[in-house]
């Protein structure tokens, strides 16, 4: 797969291909394409789109882990529904287990949706106050036809007790639970219908770190023992780099680079990626490093800027004397070694030495400009 | 060793300082057996029960907790925010430079808050005032606590919001703040809370609703401004590494209580108190991939029923013989260093229920961090 985006849709349906493992992918996502429409005006007349993802393509193996990290507004929850056709693309495929979800019908699609779940992030907004907590891991087990209420309650008891949580639980109410055993329920309803892959947004941002680190370890367990593959959303780098294989990093609707997490945590090859891992602060008081601050606020997904979309921010561009190819040309994701994949025109000049360069000769004060 | 030892004064006041005496001069804020409960219809909520701690002129604390700790609770009490009832100072002094502020009058304590203590509260959106303009609100502070002008109310406005990084500071002073960006209108904050060159800034969660390179932006620029400025500076965060980065010394919190102080190379890299070493042991980056995080088994105690003795014991992997029954007070383990556990003081010290035979030889006291 090139990182050419076919946008396309003729273009792109073909049969995924294996990727470079030659480990069959899972879940095989092409030129994916998701707009909003704005309306405006008086008579509310489409006026615009929020490109909340703009062509991205990407392949998760069977039991694998991929990271999707990136600031609030880079459009990573929307490409998580739009994997799991709970938002119907306006562009690009996704193939899961080699059928193309744009082509089912409404109730095959039903069907395949037991083998794709998705675990929320806030364990208190998405849990139905008024449903005891048996009704809301078996809820799904109902949708999907499985009509007799005692191999529902079996199904649910077993769930509930592979997640950690006691079976005498299952007549209680979501508010007798802490924030780590609601997600706890979160986790138990996305794997009550023995799926293969789930997508996890944000799923352990809303917790404190001790929290954080039971669930995290849970996952974790719950995917050796049931082979399953993880579509893991999150902004918290340190989080991402311990639970993924593979690693996306998404700015303004596209994804920047994908790498695996020994090549991005050792050697980002996008300046964004970079950037991102420089912000990041490290819980060692020793490493009290300089770090490399981007300039301004992320742009409006409305009206992204021509050419590589990072180019406004991009601390490289302007140690390079602003070349104009920057504002002209979006840069292919392409492979930089290694199966390394970046979208930057200048990826091989892009080091942990020109960062810190970067960050050694800006101010401080400075850093609010070139925010309009 | 059999000897009860009767703790309930030195809960009161933390090593070395006494109730109602005047601090140093070089220390700021002196914060001493401070409670504030909250009645509600259940019952009371000890959300900030006994803390103790200081901040010397210029110096930076970072106070860490978990949510529920009391962090934000003990900010509050200290700007004189909390709602009287349901909340109640129980029991406590705040000394700010040199006064005690639990006795002022509320028309006294307007003329401290807002200029020489400021606060930076966590969410830029709801802090301001969506039908002013940042220019105006900036300008209403100065003129509260200055005897100036308009115009030079105006001017100084504009001088802050330059001094913050914003550009086009003019232009920016007739904004609302719906116009701006979320690390936009944290810029805006901090330029509010140093308009008046307090002594003191209060920041809670100043960064938690940035993004990690708006956040990075914030925290440099507070850092840059507190290093020419020699304000003092609270940092209140759940977030480990932030602390790391910006103060110098750290303060945690765990049910109401401080349980460890010290400097952040101290706290962090050698932590004594065994919630504070699993709190660092369960960030995801300390750990190689692959392995295991840490876990504090079990979850917060509830406010309702809090242990009688450590707070902390339910959670403990190193809980032993005082510890269900006696409350640890905060002891000095080293020079401006302090730990509220029983695995700190000597065996000799311990204290022993009464109706227990005192045991032959004493427990074996596992040392933490050796």
């Amino acid at each position: 797969m090139t990182g050419q985006l076919p946008i396309d849709p003729a273009a792109a349906a073909s049969p995924p291909e294996s990727p470079a493992s030659g480990e069959p992918a899972l879940v095989s996502v092409q030129g994916l394409v998701k707009y909003f429409p704005i309306m405006g005006g008086l008579l509310r007349r489409k006026v615009g789109d929020i490109k909340a993802v703009d062509g991205v393509s990407f392949d998760i193996s069977k039991g694998e882990v991929f990271g999707l990290v990136g600031e609030s507004g880079c459009g990573k929850t929307t490409l998580g529904r739009a994997v799991l056709y709970l938002q119907r693309p306006t562009a690009g495929e996704v193939f899961f287990d080699g059928q193309n979800l744009s082509t089912l019908k409404a109730n095959k699609l039903r069907r395949m949706r037991s083998r794709m779940q998705l675990i929320f992030q806030d364990p208190y907004g998405s849990l139905n106050p008024r449903m005891p907590v048996s009704d809301i891991v078996g809820e799904g087990l109902l949708a999907q036809g499985m009509k007799s209420s005692t191999a529902r309650e079996r199904k649910v008891e077993q769930t509930m007790q592979a997640v950690g949580l006691r079976p005498e639980y299952c007549r209680r109410y979501p508010h007798e639970f802490s924030g780590g055993q609601r997600q706890r329920i979160g986790i138990a309803r996305a794997l009550a219908l023995d799926p293969d892959f789930i997508v996890c947004d944000e799923a352990v941002s809303a917790l404190d770190v001790s929290i954080q680190s039971q669930i995290l370890n849970l996952m974790l367990d719950l995917r050796r023992e049931f082979n399953l593959t993880y579509l893991f959303i999150a902004h918290n780098l340190s989080v991402i780099e311990y639970v993924s294989d593979r690693i996306g990093v998404m700015y303004l609707g596209k994804l920047v680079e994908v790498a695996t997490a020994e090549q991005l945590f050792k050697g980002a090859r996008h300046p964004y990626s970079v950037a991102l891992l420089s912000a990041t602060p490290d819980p060692d008081p020793r490493v009290r490093k300089k770090r490399l601050v981007l300039r301004g606020d992320v742009p409006s997904p409305a009206n992204p800027p021509s050419g590589c979309r990072f180019h406004t921010r991009c601390w490289l561009r302007e140690r390079l004397g602003n070349p104009e190819i920057c504002s002209t040309v979006d840069p292919p994701l392409h492979d930089t070694g290694g199966g390394q994949m970046s979208a930057c025109h200048f990826a091989e000049q892009v080091s942990v030495e020109a960062a810190e360069e970067a960050a050694a000769t800006q101010s401080v004060i400075e850093t609010a400009a070139g925010a309009t | 060793m059999s000897t009860v030892i009767d703790l309930s004064h030195v809960a009161e006041a933390a090593p070395g300082r006494s109730i109602g005496q005047k601090p140093p001069d070089d220390v700021l804020l002196d914060v001493r057996g401070l409670k504030t409960y909250f009645h509600v219809l259940d019952g009371t909520v000890p959300a900030v029960d006994g803390v103790d701690f200081q901040i010397k002129r210029g110096e930076t604390l970072g106070l860490v907790g978990e949510s529920g700790c009391g962090k934000s609770v003990t900010s509050l009490t200290i700007m004189r925010l909390i709602d009287i009832p349901p909340g109640e100072i129980a029991a406590g002094e705040i000394w700010f430079d040199g006064v005690d502020i639990l006795s002022l009058s509320p028309s006294e304590m307007r003329d401290i808050r807002g200029s020489e203590m400021s606060m930076i509260f966590q969410e830029p959106m709801t802090s301001l005032n969506p039908v002013f303009t940042v220019g105006y609100q900036i300008a209403e502070a100065v003129k509260a606590h200055r005897n100036v002008s308009k115009n030079s109310a105006r001017d100084r406005a504009i001088e802050m919001l330059a001094a913050v990084g914003i550009p086009s500071p003019e232009r920016r002073f007739k904004q609302y703040p719906h116009e701006l960006s979320g690390g936009m209108r944290q810029r805006v904050m901090i330029a509010m809370a140093l308009s008046c060159d307090p002594k003191l800034i209060i920041a809670d969660e100043p960064t938690t609703a940035l993004d990690v390179t708006i956040q990075a932006q914030i925290l440099e620029l507070m850092k840059s401004i507190q290093e020419r400025t020699g304000t003092a500076l609270l940092l209140i965060t759940h977030d480990l590494a932030v602390v790391a980065e910006t103060v110098e010394r750290i303060a945690v919190m765990y049910a109401g209580r401080i349980v460890e102080a010290g400097t952040a190379e101290e706290v962090l890299l050698d932590p004594k108190h065994p919630y504070t070493q699993g709190l660092i042991a369960s960030i995801p980056s300390t750990v190689p991939r692959g392995q295991r995080l840490n876990v504090i088994k079990g979850t917060v105690p509830n406010p309702f029923r809090m242990p009688t003795g450590c707070r902390f014991e339910p959670r403990c992997p190193h809980a032993f013989g005082p510890c269900k029954d006696f409350d640890p007070p905060l002891r000095l383990t080293g020079p401006n260093r302090e730990s509220a556990c029983w695995l700190q003081y000597p065996p000799g010290e311990l204290p022993v229920k009464e109706t227990d035979a005192p045991p032959a030889t004493p427990v074996p006291v596992e040392r933490v961090g050796h």
